[in-house]
């Protein structure tokens, strides 16, 4: 028998180096995704290819639905559709009993094809084109405002009705993080939501019935959304006891981390993200300390990320092999940032199909496209990986399938390994057809 | 020729006494450091790893000419003197 192949290697000893390579290379591999074989998927679906886990989506849902409702009597998951609007991972998380989150006309459209309801809809973002805003306040979404002149569109829809409007502010506040989002919805250590209620209170057309407040995103402080419950609360009192409303829903938005690697944080998702249990915790330690015994608003949560990221893969194909003048090792993978929009902010989990004979070496991970910016990462610590082999790159569930670009090659497919371990097509693979579809030549260029 | 002036252990410990710098080479790496230094060429060490290997002599020579690659920015190898 011969003797078995590795690619020949050298590397320079670092101290310290070689110490990990061991433990960090068992990590690599995976060779299926919830049962189903990386080879078999590529082999029937293509690669690259994004793979969605039924399982783990409900999985995480049930899990964080009822970590909340067991620190908390009233909570409602209202699902984020710019994290993923793919049709079937939407429907799953509605058939857990999730309601649906947009902030835009497509989304608002989107989540109405699907059957919500429009009561089942929070509708968030800083432009509603007034047209869906009427279609929405007709079909008694609940409305976040977050501007001055979006008060102005609701109450000439309102004189248009001949009904008070119930409607959310947005509030945007310090809660001890950076960045901070102030731009959206109205401040409130500047005094602005006050002044805001004010004006609508004397407009007599609205009504405020609830309050929002998404601080940003990927927030590893779980304190902070104590701190916006605490500030929430305090604004609620206030509005109720100046203006008379009830306030019905404190909604704190998204936010949530996943275990991914934020680029610059040192420490691995495992040590630096905190445990989804702490921001329950706080959450609810700031609502029950601070609210009347038996008054308890509805607390809504815009999570998107921390649900779905950990249930998404991309596997990939390394096409070609490089040596950068540097001496580093390149891969040009067929899937790059067209696909992986979240790449320029997170340090993927990268592993390979099968086992790899030979010493990790650090490597750069390339797109297909030919710009400079299409890293996928720009130090991963791999065995020599000969052309043909398959990766599998995680978590990559949340914004990736909605902000990827149809920019130098087409979207590839996206499947659903379904509880019962069958593979659906969630998605199919762009063609040509598909792009050239809504372009016209003029006649003079015919 | 740089490659006469390497330590090289049968476990695949490279020594250079000029720089001082350590290097580890796997074991095909460690059988074309032995040919170089034995004088064979690229392509008669891809017709031994095809043989050992039972690689194609395409592929061994393309793994063997990245290996020289990697050897060169470390400055153990010269295109044309070896
Ligand atoms: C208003 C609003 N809600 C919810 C989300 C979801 O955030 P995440 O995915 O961080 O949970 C976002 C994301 O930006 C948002 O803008």
């Amino acid at each position: 028998m011969k003797k078995p192949y590795q690619k020949p290697t050298i590397l320079k000893l670092q101290v310290g180096f070689l110490r990990e390579k061991k433990s960090s290379l068992s990590r690599m591999v995976r060779q299926e995704i919830d049962g189903v074989p990386v080879a078999e998927l590529v082999e029937k679906f293509g690669s690259p290819l994004f793979v969605f886990s039924e399982k783990r989506l409900r999985e995480q849902f049930r899990y964080l639905k009822r970590l909340f409702e067991g620190h908390y009597p009233r909570v409602e998951f209202s699902w984020s559709y710019k994290t993923n609007y793919l049709d079937a991972i939407c429907r799953i998380f509605h058939q857990e009993g999730a309601t649906a989150e947009v902030v835009s006309n497509f989304e608002y459209e989107k989540a109405r094809r699907l059957g919500v309801p429009g009561d089942q809809i929070v509708f968030n973002g800083p432009y509603k084109p007034k047209e869906i805003l009427r279609q929405a306040v007709l079909e008694g979404a609940r409305i976040n405002v977050d501007s001055l002149d979006e008060i102005l569109d609701l109450e000439e829809i309102a004189r248009e009705t001949g009904e008070k409007l119930r409607i959310g502010l947005r509030v945007n506040m310090d809660t001890g993080i950076y960045p901070r989002w102030d731009r959206f919805g109205f401040n409130l250590e500047s005094g602005e939501v006050l002044n805001v209620a004010r004006r609508i209170a004397a407009g007599g057309k609205l009504e405020v019935v609830g309050l929002h407040c998404h601080q940003g995103t990927f927030i590893l402080e779980p304190e902070a959304y104590g701190r916006a419950a605490e500030k929430l609360v305090d604004l609620s009192q206030k509005l109720e006891n100046d203006f008379g409303w009830t306030i019905e829903y404190l909604d704190l938005g998204g936010g949530f981390p996943s275990r991914n690697r934020l680029k610059g944080l040192y420490l691995p998702p495992e040590v630096a993200v905190p445990p989804l249990s702490e921001y329950a915790e706080k959450i609810a330690r700031a609502l029950l300390t601070r609210l009347p015994a038996g008054d308890y608003p509805l607390l809504i949560l815009e999570t998107g990320r921390a649900l779905v990221d950990e249930a998404g893969f991309l596997i990939t194909t390394v096409r070609a092999l490089k040596r950068l003048p540097d001496g580093r090792r390149a891969y040009i993978l067929d899937a790059g940032v067209n696909l992986l929009f979240t790449a320029f902010w997170y340090h993927f989990r990268v592993e390979v199909e099968r086992e790899i004979p030979g010493p990790p070496e650090p490597c750069v991970l390339y797109g297909p496209l030919c710009m400079n910016i299409d890293v996928v990462e720009e130090s991963a610590l791999l065995p020599p990986l000969a052309r043909g082999t398959r990766l599998v790159l995680s978590p990559v569930g949340a914004y990736n399938v909605t902000q990827w670009m149809q920019f130098i090659t087409y979207r590839p497919r996206v499947v659903l390994v379904t509880e019962k371990g069958n593979v659906e097509v969630i998605r199919e693979a762009e063609t040509l057809e598909d792009i050239v579809r809504r372009e016209k030549i003029p006649e003079h260029l015919k | 020729m740089k490659l006469k002036r390497l330590a090289i252990s049968e476990e695949g410990f490279v020594f250079d006494p000029e720089t001082g710098n350590s290097y580890t080479v796997n074991e095909t790496g460690l059988l074309i450091l032995k040919k170089l230094r034995e004088g064979l060429s690229p392509e008669e060490i891809a017709g031994i790893m095809s043989e050992e290997y039972g690689i194609s002599r395409e592929e061994a020579l393309r793994d063997i000419q990245d290996f020289l690659e990697a050897m060169a920015r470390f400055g153990l190898w010269e295109e044309k003197y070896g």
